[in-house]
C-alpha cells in the first residue's frame, strides 16, 4: 500500500515548522515519527497534500526534571520515555504505559507528542498523560499556550490544536503515588479493547476506548474523594461514556470491562 | 543515506516507502513485505543502529541515515571482529542455523534485525524478555520456540 501523492517539506526548528503550517493550512499535517500518520495514509484514511517533517527537530527531544513536573519534548521518542530513568524515578507510570505501545520497532520511532496530537481513544499514552493530570505546550504563530490533558482532547482524533499549532512539550506532575494501568486485549502488540489508567492512588483514573476521546472516570474519581471503597468507586467507572461497538466487543461489554479492570487497577495501586 | 555502509544516492518521490526504496532502489531483497501495516516485522531493519519497520518509514525520512539490512549484518560484525562459526556470520545468524530457528524463512530477515536489535538494548534477557522483545515480529509458522532458543543462545555468546 502506497500513500496518495504529497509535497514533503523539512523543518528544522519548532517556528519553521508552524509557518510552513500556517502557509499551507489544514492540507499540511507534520510528521513527528510517522507510525499513526503514516499506516493511515497507506490505508488511504488520510491524504494530506503537504507532510512537514519535524524528525529532525532535535531540540524537541529531551526529558527534563523541573519544578514539581517533568519536562518532556514533543519529538521525545517512546524508547526514551520507556527507559529513562528519571521518567522511571519521577513518573514511573508513564514509563511503564510507554513500555507497552506497540512493540520495541514501533517504540523506536513513535513520539510522545505525536501520539497525543493524533488523539486517538484506543491509545494508551493519551490515557496515562491525562490520568496523571498532565499539561501539554501548543506553540502556534503568537507564542505557546498550556493545555490541561483534561482540555485537550476534543474527539475522535481531534484535539484542541490550531492547523498552525504544534505541541512542543508535554509536563507531567512528578510522584509516586499507587498507580497501574490495566491493557485488556487479546494479541500482544494490539491497541487495548479497554485500558484503565490509575495515578496518584486514584486521584486520576482515566479510560481507553470508552468514548471518541480519552476520558476520565470523573464519577469512579469523585467516589473515591468521597470515602467510596475502590470496589464501589471501580462500579462508576463507565458512567458518562459512550463506548463504540467493533468486533471486539460492544457497548455493554466494554462497560463491563472498564468496571473491573478499574477495580483491579485500583486493588493494585493500593487504594482500599 | 548509506545502507551496510556504502553511500546511496537516489531521487524517489516522497510517498516511496523506505522497504520499497531499499528493494526496488538499492537492489536488497533481503528485506521482506509481509503485513505492510507495521504488524508483522518481515521488513525490519536497523535504521541509524535500532530496529524499525521499514514498511511504516518513507524513505525521504531516512535521508542521512545509516541503514543496516539483513545483507550487511554479517559484514558488520566482521568489522567489529564479532562474527562467529564457520561462516564468519553474525553470532545472531549463527544461532538461528545451530538452533534451526526458522521454517519457512520468510520472517527470518525480519526476526534477525529486530532479535540483533533487541540485545543491543538488553544484553541478558530472561526467555520472557525475549518473547516480549520480538512481539512485534510475527512467524506464521509459529516457530517461536527455536527463534527464542537461538536468541539466547546468542546472548549468551556475546
Amino acid at each position: 500500500m502506497i500513500p496518495a501523492a504529497f509535497d514533503y517539506k523539512v523543518a528544522d526548528s519548532a517556528e519553521a515548522a508552524i509557518a510552513m503550517l500556517g502557509e499551507y493550512g489544514d492540507e499540511a499535517k507534520l510528521l513527528a515519527g510517522g507510525h499513526s500518520l503514516i499506516p493511515m495514509m497507506k490505508f488511504r484514511l488520510a491524504a494530506p497534500t503537504v507532510l512537514v517533517d519535524i524528525g529532525r527537530v532535535d531540540d524537541l527531544s529531551y526529558i527534563r526534571q523541573e519544578n514539581g513536573h517533568l519536562a518532556i519534548g514533543a519529538m521525545t521518542r517512546h524508547t526514551a520515555v520507556e527507559h529513562s530513568d528519571v521518567v522511571k524515578a519521577e513518573a514511573p507510570m508513564l514509563a511503564h504505559v510507554a513500555s507497552l505501545v506497540g512493540d520495541p520497532s514501533v517504540r523506536h520511532r513513535g513520539t510522545l507528542g505525536g501520539t497525543l496530537a493524533h488523539s486517538d481513544p484506543a491509545s494508551d499514552l493519551p490515557a496515562a498523560v491525562l490520568a496523571l493530570g498532565g499539561t501539554i505546550v501548543a506553540q502556534g504563530p503568537n507564542g505557546t499556550r498550556e493545555v490541561a490533558a483534561s482540555e485537550f482532547f476534543t474527539g475522535f482524533f481531534e484535539s484542541v490544536l490550531a492547523d498552525d499549532e504544534m505541541i512542543t512539550e508535554v509536563r507531567i506532575p512528578t510522584g509516586t503515588g499507587g498507580w497501574n494501568y490495566q491493557k485488556f486485549n487479546r494479541r500482544a502488540q494490539d491497541w487495548a479493547i479497554v485500558g484503565v489508567g490509575v495515578a496518584d492512588g486514584g486521584k486520576g483514573i482515566s479510560l481507553v476506548n470508552m468514548g471518541s476521546t480519552p476520558l476520565r472516570a470523573t464519577a469512579a474519581e469523585e467516589a473515591l474523594a468521597g470515602g467510596a471503597s475502590a470496589a464501589e468507586a471501580a462500579e462508576l467507572a463507565a458512567e458518562g461514556a459512550s463506548p463504540m461497538e467493533d468486533t471486539n466487543a460492544d457497548a455493554a461489554y466494554r462497560s463491563h470491562l472498564a468496571k473491573v479492570l478499574t477495580r483491579r487497577a485500583l486493588e493494585a495501586a493500593g487504594v482500599a | 543515506m548509506s545502507v551496510n555502509g556504502q553511500s546511496q544516492s537516489h531521487d524517489v518521490e516522497p510517498r516511496t516507502l523506505l522497504v520499497h526504496h531499499i528493494r526496488e532502489n538499492v537492489g536488497l531483497t533481503g528485506t521482506n513485505i509481509g503485513c505492510d501495516t507495521s504488524s508483522c516485522g518481515a521488513c525490519t531493519i536497523h535504521l541509524d543502529g535500532q530496529s524499525v519497520k521499514s514498511c511504516t518509514v518513507l524513505a525521504v525520512q531516512a535521508e542521512g541515515a545509516a541503514i543496516t539490512t539483513i545483507e550487511g549484518l554479517a559484514d558488520q560484525s566482521r568489522a567489529a571482529g564479532t562474527s562467529t562459526g564457520d561462516q564468519d556470520w553474525h553470532p545472531m545468524q549463527e544461532a538461528f542455523q545451530q538452533c534451526h530457528a526458522l521454517q519457512c524463512g520468510y520472517c527470518t530477515p525480519g526476526m534477525v534485525m529486530a532479535a540483533t536489535s533487541f540485545l543491543n538494548e538488553n544484553a541478558s534477557p530472561s526467555e520472557d524478555e525475549v518473547r516480549e522483545g520480538l512481539e512485534g515480529n510475527l512467524c506464521r509458522c509459529t516457530g517461536y520456540h527455536n527463534i527464542v532458543k537461538a536468541v539466547l543462545s546468542a546472548a549468551g555468546e556475546s
